[in-house]
């Protein structure tokens, strides 16, 4: 029977609360959300905490999904169901509803939450690949206010963020770019599992249906879920071309650090991120041209039919 | 500490330690021993209950989280001796061999058909994926929710099964919710 260790449950009602309770805790506590993630490592006595504090209250005011010009906010306890399920989301960010559709099932979905996904920071984690391809940014309050922090320096490692001891992540957001359309690629080993790799692909296209700008994340091949900058640089003011796509791939695969474990070898994880960042690509510029958005001319020659 | 919460519509405090689980609260605690424990890492789905209308994992909620919240467990399911439909599916369409899996089975098809009363086969097996049957008898399970959702739809007009207040009644805006799945798997083509 696995039990966590023993420790003191805590309920906080307001952000305020929480904070002023991590603070006078210090390092003994931790937050809890969905527990999705964290209950199980209790289980096993991957981690032990003194003061266990419940912030499932505060739903209310840190679950929503809110467009504005030129960005979506959506707030830390906003759940995997409401995810997927938020249709101005799936507009904005089809990658979101690729990945989610993938995320565990539809009851770890009910309970487990975007903010709680990104604190956990597992490497292998499918939010945090989808976040890191949409150039998010994290908002992390503490006594003293808020701060805001990229992606990019949000994980510092594995299961470590820059939230501090009396610190939470309170919002994620995502800046909206005309144009552009993203997909998300995962394999597993079974539904629900954990990816042995996953990829999110973002692209914008320019008015001549060139590459204006491209993102890639990928998940399980590295430390963290890894953006690789070298593939917006390759792909920028050029047509989206199958041989650009594969260009792209073989950048991932070279840029990315996986490690052999029962999951895959690291040659077989090396092989899919060159493959699912190929497929992110070539579905993320097929969706640009089927929302209209795009120029007709710019999927020609992107392998057409079923991208 | 000292948790309270509703359990198939009884009010119920006990005192119990912080980490003690919701599963084990529920067989242990209350002798509510229909909720099965089963992988214990929120794979198998054996321990579903509802939480507030919503298939939870019980394994994987603290006692304490479902603190305030309205709980449903398999033995819930009866009203005033008469069996669910759901249940009733399952013995009509051989819908269990061991009977291990049962509980969450049944647990996670009321919920399914509390927000979508008539569902596809697709959003069935959605629906079930994160439950798991060691007899693999997916498809009498399968047909066991789809003779319930015609049970239902035959008997609805009465409104007289009086479900826990925590399930919403009109279906429409929950019609929306199984679309994106869908259409995400289709609508890259």
């Amino acid at each position: 029977m696995q039990v966590p260790a023993p420790f003191e449950y805590q309920r906080v009602s307001s952000v305020g609360e929480a904070v002023g309770l991590l603070d006078s805790l210090g390092d003994t506590a931790r937050l809890v959300a969905g527990g999705h993630s964290l209950i199980p490592m209790m289980k096993l006595r991957l981690a032990n905490f003194e003061y266990l504090i419940d912030i499932n209250e505060l739903h209310g005011e840190l679950g929503y999904v809110v467009t504005e010009p030129g960005r979506m906010r959506i707030g830390a306890m906003t759940r995997h169901r409401e995810l997927l399920e938020s249709a101005e989301l799936a507009a904005a960010f089809p990658v979101f509803g690729d990945a989610e559709s993938v995320i565990a099932d539809p009851a770890v979905r009910n309970r487990g939450t975007l903010g709680g996904s990104l604190c956990q920071a597992d490497p292998s984690e499918d939010l945090s690949a989808v976040c890191t391809t949409l150039d998010a940014s994290c908002v992390i309050r503490g006594r003293e206010g808020e701060r805001v922090v990229s992606m990019e320096d949000f994980h510092r490692g594995p299961y470590e963020t820059a939230v501090g001891d009396a610190e939470m992540l309170t919002e994620v957001r995502f800046p909206i770019r005309p144009n552009g359309s993203s997909a998300f690629e995962k394999v597993e080993r079974r539904a629900g599992d954990w990816a042995v790799v996953s990829a999110g692909a973002a692209v914008w296209l320019d008015g001549d249906g060139a590459v204006a700008d491209a993102r890639v994340g990928l998940a399980a091949v590295g430390p963290n879920t890894a953006g690789i900058p070298g593939i917006g640089e390759e792909l920028r003011g050029k047509a989206p071309t199958e041989e650009l796509f594969a260009r792209a791939g073989d950048l991932a695969a070279e840029a990315c650090d996986p490690v052999t474990d029962r999951r895959g070898s690291a040659e077989y994880k090396r092989h899919l991120a060159k493959e699912l960042t190929v497929r992110a690509l070539r579905r993320s510029v097929a969706r640009i041209g089927a929302s209209g958005a795009g120029t007709p001319g710019a999927v020609q020659g992107t392998g057409g039919e079923g991208a | 500490m000292q948790v309270t919460m509703t359990v198939n519509g009884e009010e119920i405090s006990r005192e119990i330690e912080g980490r003690l689980l919701l599963v084990h609260f529920l067989r242990d605690h209350l002798a509510l021993t229909g909720t099965h424990w089963g992988c214990d890492t929120s794979n198998c789905g054996t321990c579903v209950v509802q939480m507030d209308g919503e298939p939870v994992k019980s394994c994987t909620v603290l006692a304490a989280m479902a603190g305030g919240h309205d709980i449903t467990t398999v033995e819930g399911l009866e009203q005033g001796g008469e069996l669910d439909a759901v249940q009733r599916g399952f013995m009509e369409c051989h819908g269990l061999q061991c009977g291990f899996c049962t509980p969450g089975m049944l647990m996670t098809s009321r919920a399914l058909l509390d927000g979508n009363p008539a569902p596809s086969e697709p959003q069935i097996r959605e629906a079930l994926s994160g439950q798991i049957c060691r007899c693999t008898g997916y498809a009498t399970i399968v047909r066991s929710v789809q003779w319930a959702a015609a049970e239902e739809s035959g008997s609805r007009t009465t409104a007289s099964q009086g479900e826990s207040a925590g399930a919403p009644e009109p279906p429409a805006p929950d019609a929306p919710a199984s679309e994106p799945a869908a259409a995400s798997a289709g609508g890259a083509s």
